[in-house]
Formats: structure tokens, sequence, C-alpha cells
């Protein structure tokens, strides 16, 4: 919040009266054109028949609510798995690129170059043909560990690289090896100024885990999907109306999470700041 | 700070039980009181067939995998509020599995896309398939197939009042829908023209929304497939009846499994020899006023 | 790896590969401008305005694409807006990827220094002329890095739209698999395509970051 506000104030005068009577204008206008956009999709959608209860029907069902449930459980446990492991891989590969050895770093480089590029819907389908038939659960999270893994190498990578030079300079003085600078020194203070860009790609992993639905493992989009195609009157909106507020509630509980934790590390080091000194 | 954490801990708990504890049970109720019944298939268990590895693994395990659709109406159709499944292709299978000894509760249907059927069956993950899968050559490669125990044709669907479009020859230049990167898509692509893309979704269910919202004009597969659609969206849709190729359904199974290939054969045979065949199509796709076609000679190998 | 040399195959996979680099091409533009429009939303004078920004930035940087798709091919018909299949893509996938552009830019709209904006407007510039003036040429420099990551991953999201009848390599894929050829050698040309396109992206970006390198 306060950032915010910080920006708000170096880039516009703060406002007098007259200014404050043409914001208070501007936005009561644009909030008129947003009600009445709004108020346009509500009665199209309600023309359409889209909010006729026989559409959402379906789920007032037992089963229907389990097969949501069961959906949200299978996306979690893959974006579980795969989240893990893609920060294990990217470690790995960011530690590969960084290397004194060029072969280690050419073939670093050459995995995460490929894995960025490929997208994931292919990815995924080509794991189970070729290399675990009849096993979605492994080729998704497979698919997804190489990506974002590939990704987070990245992230780790530009925040090592960002740190002051004098740090590992400091370090290598002090008569560290190059493995004790590297998770001593600058691993530790490149995840605290990477971590939001880390939880943001964790967010990307957990939305890609929907991509699931072309090698029909039974997650979250996949169980709606079925929900509209199987249901009278295939209630397509119904069910993203439903679907998209689940997926929007777990990555803002993700992001929500990962803010948190932010807050208490920057807490910690606040606490120990002033001791050091 | 710590009691409004609290209090919102208990409204959500408080929220998913509500939602939990709302549920209905079974299935909307249906107005097809008069429809004909299914058949019931008499469990053979002195089924024997020690030979097929994939039926004594399944055997020692007690479960019987079959391969299926999920989003066909009345043909390879789960009904998502009763978590069961209806239609043809299921009952065939149903009927398959009672000869092989295997009771109804020791069959357990997977949804396989057609993509992946292939990659199924030679990955072990079923142990048949059966779900509009057409005999040709290059599957006969990697897999092998039972029956046919039906002949399907590529035909069209259209809303109950379109009488412009009267079979392929009259879709030039309309929007056509069928599935991404199907062999309809190829060959309705040459009626409809250079001009016009095919409308391509990832299911069939996408294009039938599509063609009652009026967006399209026709959706196109084969007709066992579109028969089951014109049955679920009876008064609104209707099946042209003019096919234009010649689809060939088969059982798939493991490519070199011929005793059980033999067996689903007898089986298919003995149940259209008394008439369960016949009793299941009227039950299923025979809800869509199509009478059932003759019965396809079995082509054993 | 032949399988690209027998009959129609090759102008099916060069269609493919062209409506890939055309949708990607499209989406990318329209993401960048409504990316800037929505930054500049979230750091303007009007509370609505910031309001809307924010919401619109949650909403779609936590809803799947193909969730999204879904939305728009059978939301948007039903609004009474028609578009082809085309443009109904690039309206998803633009907001979605411009949800992901307006916030790399306000992030680098938070690095420039205050003294800057400061300047501008005791010059007298207003809040536009100071954001287009002094403080985006700025930030551009600053984003580049992760404005490179989206755009990098722009054309493999694209991907999904070969689900919702476009015809584009995804789609080219499954017509290839649905013939029955081997699903490596599909995926050998397929993953070319991407790497070939993903590349130039990279050095795209490369080469504007050495462009507007400066030195500290």
């Amino acid at each position: 919040m306060s950032t915010r506000t910080a920006t708000a104030t170096v880039l516009f005068d703060t406002p007098g009266p007259k200014a404050r009577f043409r914001y208070r204008l501007f936005g009561i206008l644009s909030l008129i054109a947003i009600a009445g956009l709004g108020w346009y999709v509500w009665a199209k959608l309600d023309a359409a028949g889209q909010f006729d209860p026989q559409l959402w029907d379906a789920f007032q069902y037992t089963a229907v609510q389990q097969r949501i449930l069961d959906g949200m459980l299978a996306t979690l446990k893959a974006f579980a798995l795969a989240g893990v492991l893609s920060i294990a891989l990217g470690a790995l590969l960011a530690a590969g690129r960084l290397s004194d050895h060029l072969p280690v770093r050419a073939v670093s480089s050459a995995v995460v170059q490929f894995f960025r590029a490929m997208p994931l819907l292919i990815m995924i389908f080509a794991l189970y043909h070729a290399v675990f038939p009849s096993k979605p659960m492994p080729a998704l999270v497979l698919g997804l560990t190489l990506y974002n893994g590939a990704v987070q190498a990245e992230i780790m990578r530009t925040g090592i690289l960002a740190l002051p030079r004098g740090q590992g300079e400091a370090a290598y003085a002090l008569g560290m090896g190059k493995t004790q600078v590297m998770t001593l020194i600058l691993v530790p203070q490149a995840v605290r100024s990477m971590l939001p860009a880390m939880i943001g790609q964790l967010v990307v992993t957990l939305k890609d885990t929907s991509l699931g639905f072309v090698i029909t493992y039974p997650e979250l989009l996949y169980a709606g999907k079925l929900i509209a195609s199987n249901s009278t009157g295939y209630p397509y909106i119904p069910v993203v109306i439903v679907v998209g507020t689940l997926y929007i509630g777990l990555c803002l509980a993700l992001t929500g999470l990962a803010k948190w934790l932010e807050a208490r590390g920057r807490r910690g080091a606040n606490r120990r700041t002033p001791a050091a000194a | 700070m710590r009691t409004r954490r609290t209090i919102a801990a208990a409204l959500s708990v408080l929220a998913l039980t509500a939602v939990a504890a709302c549920g209905k049970d079974g299935s909307p109720a249906g107005s097809d009181a008069a429809a004909p019944t299914l058949p019931t298939y008499a469990v053979n268990k002195a089924a024997n067939l020690d030979a097929s590895p994939v039926w004594k693994k399944a055997k020692a395990k007690g479960k019987l995998t079959i391969g299926a659709k999920a989003d066909q109406p009345y043909l390879g159709f789960e009904d998502v509020t009763a978590n069961t499944r209806t239609g043809f292709d299921i009952e065939i299978a149903k009927m398959i599995a009672a000869d092989l000894g295997f009771a109804p509760d020791q069959i357990e249907f997977k949804t396989i896309v057609s993509a992946n059927r292939e990659t199924e069956i030679i990955g072990g993950g079923i142990d048949y398939y059966v779900g509009t899968y057409s005999i040709n050559d290059k599957r006969k490669a990697s897999v092998s197939f039972a029956g046919p125990y039906y002949i399907a044709g590529q035909d069209l669907l259209v809303k109950k009042d379109n009488t412009a479009i009267t079979g392929p020859e009259s879709v030039a230049g309309k929007n056509v829908c069928s599935v991404t990167g199907s062999t309809s898509v190829t060959q309705i692509q040459k009626y409809v023209g250079e001009g016009k893309k095919v409308v391509q979704y990832d299911n069939y269910a996408q294009c039938v929304d599509k063609l009652l919202t009026g967006e399209i004009d026709a959706v196109t597969t084969d007709d066992a497939i579109l028969k089951g659609f014109g049955a679920k969206n009876a008064g609104k849709l209707k099946v042209v009846g003019k096919t234009f190729s010649k689809e060939k359904y088969g059982v798939g199974l493991n490519h070199d499994d011929k005793v059980l290939r033999d067996a689903i054969n007898n089986a298919l045979k003995a149940h259209e020899d008394n008439g369960d065949w016949k009793k299941a199509y009227d039950a299923t796709l025979g809800l869509s006023g199509a009478a059932a076609p003759a019965v396809p000679a079995l082509e054993r190998y | 790896m032949g399988i690209l040399f027998e009959g129609d195959n090759f102008a099916l996979f060069r269609d493919g590969f062209l409506q890939t680099i055309e949708l990607s091409a499209v989406s990318a533009l329209l993401a960048l401008l409504l990316g800037t429009v929505l930054a500049a939303f979230r750091v303007s004078p009007v509370p609505a305005l910031r309001v809307f920004g924010t919401v619109w930035v949650n909403t779609f940087r936590n809803t799947p694409l193909t969730l999204l798709f879904f939305a728009v091919v059978f939301g948007l018909p039903r609004l009474d807006v028609h578009f082809d299949n085309f443009t109904l893509a690039v309206i998803a996938l633009s907001a979605y990827t411009g949800s992901f552009v307006c916030e790399v830019l306000r992030a680098g709209i938070n690095t420039v220094p205050f003294g800057q904006a400061e300047a501008a407007r005791s010059l007298g510039m207003s809040f536009g002329q100071t954001l287009l003036h002094v403080v985006l040429p700025q930030a551009a420099r600053t984003v580049l890095p992760p404005m490179s990551s989206i755009f990098i991953a722009l054309p493999r999201n694209s991907a999904i739209a070969g689900a919702f009848s476009v015809a584009e390599l995804y789609s080219v894929q499954a017509t290839l698999s649905d013939k029955g050829y081997d699903i490596l050698a599909i995926f050998f040309w397929v993953a070319l395509a991407y790497l070939l396109v993903s590349f130039t992206v990279g050095g795209v970006f490369r080469f504007l970051e050495s462009r507007l390198a400066v030195v500290r």
C-alpha cells in the first residue's frame, strides 16, 4: 500500500480543489461506464438464459460437488509436486549456468533455452505418449517441472548476478571456496530479492496444471469441462464463473501466503539489523 | 487481529459444510418413462482365458479396466450428477465383460480421448477400448481390433428447421464444426471449399453448443455420435441422414492377444444373435428415432 | 523425420507456423498497448481507474489461459459480440499477457528515481507528460529483461488457441498425430519451429538491450 502512495504522490501533484473535482467527476463517469458495461453483460447473459436455474442445476448434486473438490485436490497435488521439483531443478540449472566449466554452462544454457521455448501443451502431450504411456500424472508433473524449472533458473541467475559484486569478492577474499560463496553468501541474498518473481512463477505453475486436460488428468478445469459438456443446456458460462472463481481464489491465496512469508522474512531481517550494527 | 482471523476461518469452514450438506443425489428426473429398457447380461462365471495375458492380469486383480469416451450422449457418456456411464458403446463393453466373467461391479471405466487410445492400449492402462474406434490398417499396426460391432458414416447435424443443408454437397461456404485434427475435418473441408476454414474445438459438445446458439450451421462427424446429440437435444436438432464415409467401429485391444480378440468376437457374436445388441441400440442411440441398422459381419483375423 | 515432406504435410505445417507467428505478433502488440494503458491506470491520480487496473490485473493474472479462452469463445458471442476465432484468440491472449505487461511496467516505473518525476513536475509537466516523456522511457530500460520473458512465453501460450479453432502449430500437431504419424517425429519439427520463434524474440530483446543500455 505504502509504495503505491509513494509513486502516486511523485508522479502527480497533490490535487487542489479544482483537480479534486475533476478527478471525482472522472471517477464517477468511469464508474458509470463500468456499471453500464456490467449491466449490459448481465442483461445479455440473462436474456441468453445463462442464469436460468436449469443451467445451474448441476452444481446442486453431491456427485458434481465431489468432482469439483476432487479436481481441486488433483490440481493442488500436481502443483505441489511440480512446484517443489521446479525450484530444485531451477537451483540446479542456475548453478550450472554460473559454473566455471564451459561444458556444464553450455549444457545448462541449452536445457534452459529449450524448455523455455516449448509450449507446455505440446510438451505434456509428447511426454505422455513417448515417456509415460497411460500415466498422466507423472507426464504433467514432469512437463510442468521442466518448463517452470527453466524459468526459475533464469530468475535465480538474474538474482545472483544482480547482487553487488563486493559480496562475492569479499567472500573470496576471506578464503571461501566457490560452493561456500554460493550457498552461504549469494543464494540466500538472491532468494530474498527474487522471492516475488519466484512466487509469481509458482502461480503460473498452479495455473498451468490446467493443461492436464489434454492427457485427461482429472484436474479442476477438466472436471469443469466435463460438467459443462455433459449437463443439460451446456452450462459453459456457469462453469467458467464457478471454476474461474476457484482458480482466482487459489492463486490469490498463494500470492497472499507469499506476501506473508516475505513480510515475515523482512521482519526477521529488521530485527537482526540493529543487533548486527 | 487474531480474533478476526479465527472468525474468518470459522466462516470458511461453515461455508464449506453448508455447500457439502445441500447436495442432491441421483440424476435429474428424465421424461423417458416409456423408453425401452436396457438388457442385463448374465455373467459367465466359468470363463477361463488363461492363454490371454491381458485377461489373466485382470482376473488376478479382480478388476477389468475398459477405456471409453465420456462426452458422447447415448454412446459413451458419463452422467456427472450420478457418476454413472451410459450409452451404446458402454453396453457393448458391458456385454463383453459379462462373457469374459466380470460382473458390473468389477468393471472400471477410464475416460480416454481419441488422441490417446493407442498409447493407453499399448501401455496397458486399459484392457480393451470401446469408443467410436474406427478400424483401419494404420491402427492395426499397433493395436488389434475385434468386431466391427457397428458401421457408422460421416454425417451432418443441423437445426431442426434447417432445410438448406441436405448433405455434404450443400455445405459449401457454410460454417461447419468438428473436433480438432480429426479425419472428419479433412473430409468435410473438401465440400466446404478453400475459402472457409472448418471450425474446430476439442470436443463435440462445444460444437453442438455453438450450433444451438446459431453461430455455426452444422456439426459433422460419424452419424452414431450425431444421433446421440440429436437424441439429447430432441426437438431442436436433427441428423441429416446422408452418410458420406464408412467407419467400422471395433473394440481395440492389445496387438498380440489373439485369445482375447477371439473371445471378444465370440461375445459380440453371441449377444448379436440373442438380441441384446438390438435391445441395447433401441434403448440408447435408437432414442434419436433412427432405426437400428443391420448388424455388421465380424471380421475375424 | 521425413514426415514433413510427405503429401500435403509441408503446406499444413507452413500454414500452422505462419498462423502461430501472426497470432503471437498481433497479440504481442495489443498486449503491449493494453499493458501500458493499464499501468498508467494503476499509477494515475484517479482512484476509480486505479481500482479498475488492480481488479483487471488480479483477475487475468490468476485465471488459467485455457479458462480465459473458454470465457471469450463461449461468453462473447452470448453478449452479441461476434468475431472470427482468430480475433477471439487475440483477445484472450492479449488480455492475459497485457496484465503481465502491466505489472512489469509498474515495477519498472517504481525503479525510476523520484527526482526524475519531481523535476518533470517542477517544469510544469502534467501527469500524462511526466509519465510519457520522462518516466516510461527510463523505465523501459529496466523492464526489458522481464519483458523478454513475457514475450518468449507468448508464442508458447498461443498453442492453447489451437484447441479453439485457430489452425496454428498445436492443431497441426493434432492433425498429424490423428493421421497416425510417430509422435516423436512430429514433436521434432514442432519443437524446431517454436525454438526458432523463441530465439528470434530473445534476439530482438538482446538487440534492444544493447541499444538502450547506458553506463551508470
